[in-house]
């Protein structure tokens, strides 16, 4: 019940914050979309790093982590450093300066510019939010697997339903889902984009602060860093996977396993000396069958799980990064930023901000191999370490507000860019700028959000059980399958109109067909080991090149605007 | 700076880049479990180096690279024109 009444407290909190934003808004569409370009360094970094680590980088790499090891780091975070910094340095700064010097503020109003199209914006809007669903989505869902283990026990009365018999008591997904949309709508609501930026700076930071305080901890719970060290899930001689410890809940501390606690078998691995080995430590791929009992009949059933990562998908996730050049909020940012130099501090801290949170993620995820059950959902590793090893309310209430922090200044960044779009780009297009005063453009764009935010829910209830990093992966898979579009916009003159709308085409067409073939969100690779997002920005990069040179080049005046001398 | 330190600049940051992805293939710790300082697999300590080194090539890339001419173009300081391409 405390940990409830802290995390509601912090709740309240970001509500104060919105109130307090709203005081500071100007009451002009400008100031709500995009905060009159006033947004500088500082508020950049934080909103671009808080808004690209969501569910995903807390909840999702700790689960992936739980699932195939130390290589999750690898897969994602690091080659995120590289490529994310390339980006914002050779499609950020280009786009600020195309911003600033004819206006833009969304990335429709770009690419309708250089690619001479009006209809281009509306091939381009309903994909960009098909996309940007998947990523709000996985907000909802970590948060929902989220709270209901720490708050286990304290409604015991009032649910009774819970997803596992342990969390009995606890608050469900929906109502966590729930309460979290309501936060957001609220204080993007009042605020606008100076709210969301303020908003994010604050949880920006408080997430970022309680995942290092809840990474102390929990190297605590363990008995100290050398022996977390040894708790990850080990290979016997026998080819078993055996938990070595065990935590007991009563004395607090970890203890050894007489005899270890064996919890799956391998079934194949291409390396013949196991023995001994932690499989969540190195990247080798073993492949595993487990036990588990299911949550409400205690019906025991086994599974198949591939731990480690293949070299091949390794090198295919390179893809997965160049997505950030085509979301639509960081497209805002790089569009409104208050001068090219505003990027600089991004430029080098984000791999940094970055490391900071997703080492610690990933070795709790490996740890945890080595004292959960291994059929526990994914999401829900962050917070069954966090209750099995923290035991003090008060602080598993301030860590679990960090990890809210970390799902709602994702979740607000991208309502309102979503909003905007819609006000922008297909509202005011069309109806031209007499039709409606600032204030119905505001409440239009408020209403849109109203309606994203409900999809969103409704969406995130049917889909509670999905793997959170999954998920996102299809996300961003569908994002980085549209960067050549921007790229060639920015860098090659013979780019035309025909030639984005059939990349823009082909990316889609290919992107449904393998979301489809993974089962709307599942786990898929091609061929030797391949994924999906490599093969959907090659045949999107093919479509472009091929009908760009088939057709007519841009026109001079075009190529002047986009292509500045020097 | 003048044109030709900044393309010589643009240069060595495009090596570096490639240099920095081709290091992110560690394939040569694929199998290696063993720990470093008694609790950080080798594996991760790499890649945890490895976004230091993005940071400190993103300030290199900064001071030896940054694109001055854009800059002035969005500041309105030079003229509209096609550059060569």
């Amino acid at each position: 019940m405390t940990t409830l009444v802290v995390i509601i407290f912090y709740l309240c909190l970001l509500l104060g914050l919105g109130f307090l934003s709203s005081r500071l808004f100007r009451g002009t569409s400008k100031d709500y979309f995009v905060a009159s370009h006033s947004i500088g360094p500082f508020l950049l970094l934080m909103s671009v790093f808080g808004t690209t680590m969501t569910a995903f980088a807390l909840v999702g790499s700790t689960g992936k982590s739980f699932e195939r090891g130390i290589g999750t780091y690898g897969l994602m975070a690091s080659i995120s450093g590289l490529v994310h910094a390339g980006i914002f340095f050779l499609v950020g700064i280009r786009l600020w300066a195309f911003g600033k010097k004819h206006g833009y503020i969304t990335q429709i109003q770009f690419f309708r510019s250089r690619f001479d199209s009006d209809r281009l914006g509306y091939l381009l809007f309903p994909i960009l939010v098909l996309l940007v669903v998947p990523y709000l989505l996985i907000g909802i869902i970590g948060a929902g697997k989220t709270i209901e283990p720490v708050t286990a026990g304290a409604f015991t009365e009032i649910f009774t339903n819970p997803s596992a018999p342990q969390w009995l008591g606890g608050i469900p997904p929906w109502l966590t889902g729930l309460v979290v949309s309501l936060v957001v709508l609220t204080y993007v609501f009042m605020g606008g984009s100076r709210g969301a930026a303020y908003a994010n700076t604050f949880q920006t930071i408080v997430f970022m602060v309680m995942g290092l305080v809840a990474f102390v901890y929990i190297i605590n719970g363990l008995g100290g860093l050398e022996q977390a060290g040894k708790v990850p899930a080990r290979i016997n001689d026998a080819g078993v996977l055996v938990q070595d410890y065990k935590f007991d809940r009563k004395a607090g501390e970890l203890q050894k396993n007489e005899p270890p606690k064996p919890i799956g078998k391998v079934l194949n691995s291409k390396n013949s000396n196991l023995t001994n080995k932690q499989p969540h430590l190195s990247r080798t791929p073993v492949l595993i069958e487990f036990k588990k009992k299911h949550p409400k009949t205690g019906e025991i059933s086994f599974f198949e799980r591939e731990l480690g990562i293949p070299f091949i998908t390794f090198v295919s996730y390179f893809f997965i990064p160049l997505s950030v050049g085509m979301f639509p909020h960081l497209f805002q940012h790089w569009l409104t930023a208050k001068s090219a130099k505003a990027f600089r501090l991004t430029v080098i801290a984000h791999p940094l901000c970055i490391m900071v949170v997703w080492v610690p993620c990933v070795l709790v995820g490996a740890w945890a191999s080595g004292v959960l059950p291994p059929g526990i959902p994914p999401p829900a590793v962050l917070s069954a370490m966090l209750k099995l090893l923290v035991g003090d309310p008060i602080l598993t209430g301030l860590l679990t507000a960090g990890v809210l922090a970390a799902i709602m200044s994702s979740l607000d960044s991208q309502f309102l860019c979503l909003g905007t779009m819609f006000t922008n780009d297909i509202v005011v297009h069309r109806a031209g700028t007499k039709k409606y005063t600032d204030k119905q453009v505001i409440m239009i764009a408020r209403l849109f959000i109203v309606l994203i935010v409900a999809l969103t829910y409704v969406l995130a209830m049917w889909a509670k059980d999905a793997n959170v990093f999954d998920l996102a992966i299809w996300c961003f898979s569908g994002f980085s399958a549209l960067f050549p579009v921007v790229f060639a916009a920015l860098y090659w003159k013979r780019a035309t109109k025909h030639g984005a709308v059939a990349s823009i085409i082909s990316a889609l067409l290919s992107w449904l067909y393998f979301f489809h073939l993974s089962g709307y969100g599942g786990e898929m690779v091609i061929g030797p080991g391949i994924i999906p997002a490599a093969v959907c920005f090659m045949v999107a990069t093919i479509a472009l090149i091929g009908v760009s040179l088939l057709t007519k080049p841009p026109s001079e005046e075009t190529l002047k605007k986009f292509f500045p001398r020097g | 700076m003048k044109n030709s330190s900044y393309s010589h600049g643009k240069k060595v940051i495009w090596l570096l880049f490639f240099v920095l992805f081709l290091l992110h293939q560690d394939f040569w710790w694929w199998d290696e479990s063993a720990l470093v300082f008694g609790f950080l697999p080798v594996g991760l300590a790499f890649h945890a180096s490895f976004s230091i080194a993005c940071a400190l090539l993103g300030w290199a890339a900064i001071k030896f690279a940054w694109p001055h001419k854009l800059e002035q173009f969005a500041e309105g300081e030079i003229n509209e024109g096609v550059e060569k391409r």
